[in-house]
């Protein structure tokens, strides 16, 4: 038992070890020469435009949701009017982000560790070694970038649209005046709650791209260990995501509120 | 002698016919308890071959890449064109990659792009040369494989061995004075590893390519040990029986369980008493 403990733990570390490693490289390789600018452009659009369908739906029927849950709950306390201002609340601070980064997760975390994975087991990225280019920088840097700037974007897209998919429910199904609605916003809303709602996305961005480049690397095993590889980036990406949101969140009471 | 000094003496004594181009000494490398290379010596002179012979996994692949420096060696002391790689890092590496050109199992080639960017993909990205003169050399190198018409294909549309010679066109695309090839006929039927072991001697003995052949194949071994290719008045190329000298030119190492058990020309190999030699060879 003890041996299988220790070599659980030896590999653990070791992964820690390369991890950090291939971070500690795509931060260098952001700043420094040579820089991949048309596979930057590439992942932007792949990570950004691409992910922008699956971000609207799952914003529009969470906020959608959201108030017409809320909406059911405030009722018994008299307060259906302050609907929006929970759904915003929610959406910005908490649901925006975190539903965006798991949609990113299982889009983009679970595409890069394919993609990397792939060229790992078909000798690519020794070949890319071999001609003379460094993949992390061709391959995280771009990829890291976009995931660092592209989630917040759409987080805020998502938020917007969470908000508009609650006025939807609270203005048809609520009955609650457009006027009301978004007032409620606009009161309920701090400037802490705007801050907390765009640095998470920020962090989410860079793990679940860091993960999943880190995980795509290290696929060995052939086509069997793309797979793997594949579950992995998704699983580790989400529960990453969630075990962030709570500390940067804890973070945030500590500091600003 | 300062640094510039000593480069000059060196850059001399590797233009010199017959210099060492690459040279393994006393190379070992063991993944955990698996012991890979134990004690691997060999040189390669400038404008000859180096046929590495022996089963699955007994080195041959992990011996060119330590010389490409995609592997390190746990001990021993590894030169390519006069410069020590076995202790360089991974940014002064690419500086001795700009020289050496692989020939990776299966072509290894960049599956989203196409025959193009896969065979110009050094040139396009990591050199400032105009685009027009890197098409230029881009189909010049696809003309010299024979697969020009194929040029705005993807790797997925071409066959096996349509792939290992694009392959050898993106390793030749940047002029390396070594190209080491790694399996480049396995899976390949006779005729067309054939073609594949034609464009080994061409690139030989026409563009005095050094070359490493790794492979299991006996049949594609002894082929290009055993053939020369010669260009005609009228600019046709041919690859003829090779003369006995430039036969020796092609020197053959057996590797077993990362220890080299033969070192010799084809008719030395042939000669061998040694059963695991009799055996592989049968």
């Amino acid at each position: 038992m003890l041996p299988l403990i220790e070599r659980w733990l030896k590999h653990a570390a070791l992964e820690v070890q390369e991890y950090v490693f291939l971070t500690r490289r795509a931060f260098h390789g952001i700043f420094t020469r040579p820089i991949y600018r048309h596979d930057i452009v590439e992942q932007f659009d792949l990570i950004g435009a691409g992910s922008l369908t699956v971000v609207l739906l799952s914003g529009l029927f969470t906020g959608a949701a959201l108030a017409s849950q809320s909406g059911l709950t405030l009722d018994q306390f008299g307060a259906r009017p302050l609907v929006g201002r929970l759904v915003s609340a929610s959406m910005i601070k908490e649901l925006g982000p975190v539903l965006t980064a798991l949609m990113l997760t299982g889009r983009i975390g679970s595409g890069i560790a394919a993609e990397l994975g792939s060229m790992v087991v078909t000798d690519q990225i020794h070949a890319l070694r071999a001609l003379g280019t460094d993949p992390v920088r061709k391959l995280v840097v771009p990829r890291l970038l976009a995931g660092l700037f592209m989630a917040p974007v759409l987080t805020v897209i998502s938020d917007f649209i969470g908000i508009l998919g609650g006025w939807v429910v609270a203005r048809f199904q609520l009955q609650v005046s457009s006027g009301l609605y978004w007032s409620s916003i606009s009161k309920g809303l701090y400037m802490q709650d705007i801050w907390m709602g765009i640095t998470k996305p920020f962090v989410f961005g860079f793990i679940i791209v860091t993960i999943a480049c880190h995980v795509g690397l290290r696929t060995t095993g052939g086509t069997a260990g793309v797979g793997k590889s594949t579950t992995v980036s998704v699983v580790a990406g989400s529960v990453a995501v969630i075990a962030a949101d709570f500390f940067v969140t804890q973070i945030f009471f500590a500091l600003f509120y | 002698m300062d640094t510039s000094t000593n480069n000059n003496h060196v850059q001399q004594i590797l233009d010199e016919a017959g210099a060492p181009v690459i040279v393994f000494d006393k190379v070992q490398l063991a993944f955990d308890d698996k012991v890979v290379l134990r004690d691997l010596s060999f040189t390669l002179l400038k404008g000859h071959t180096k046929i590495i012979l022996g089963a699955s996994g007994s080195g041959k692949s992990t011996a060119l890449k330590i010389i490409t420096g995609l592997l390190k060696a746990d001990a021993g002391v590894v030169w390519v064109n006069g410069q020590r790689v076995d202790q360089l890092s991974e940014e002064d590496m690419m500086a001795v990659r700009a020289d050496l050109g692989m020939i990776f199992q299966e072509g290894a080639l960049f599956d989203s792009l196409t025959v193009r960017e896969n065979v110009g993909y050094k040139l396009y990205e990591e050199t400032d040369m105009p685009l027009d003169e890197i098409d230029k050399r881009v189909e010049e190198v696809l003309g010299f494989i024979g697969l020009k018409e194929h040029i705005d294909k993807m790797p997925s549309e071409l066959s096996g061995g349509q792939r290992r010679r694009v392959a050898i066109a993106r390793a030749m695309a940047f002029k390396p004075r070594i190209l080491l090839y790694d399996e480049a006929t396995t899976g390949l039927d006779p005729i067309t590893a054939t073609t594949v072991d034609e464009e080994i001697i061409k690139l030989r003995d026409l563009e005095n390519v050094s070359s490493i052949v790794v492979t299991h194949q006996l049949r594609d071994a002894f082929y290009v040990a055993t053939h020369m290719a010669q260009r005609e008045a009228n600019g046709q190329v041919h690859v003829v029986r090779a003369t006995p000298e430039k036969e020796r030119e092609a020197e053959f190492i057996m590797l077993k369980d990362g220890l080299i058990i033969f070192e010799g020309d084809a008719d030395a190999l042939r000669a061998s008493r040694d059963p695991y030699i009799q055996e592989f060879l049968t």
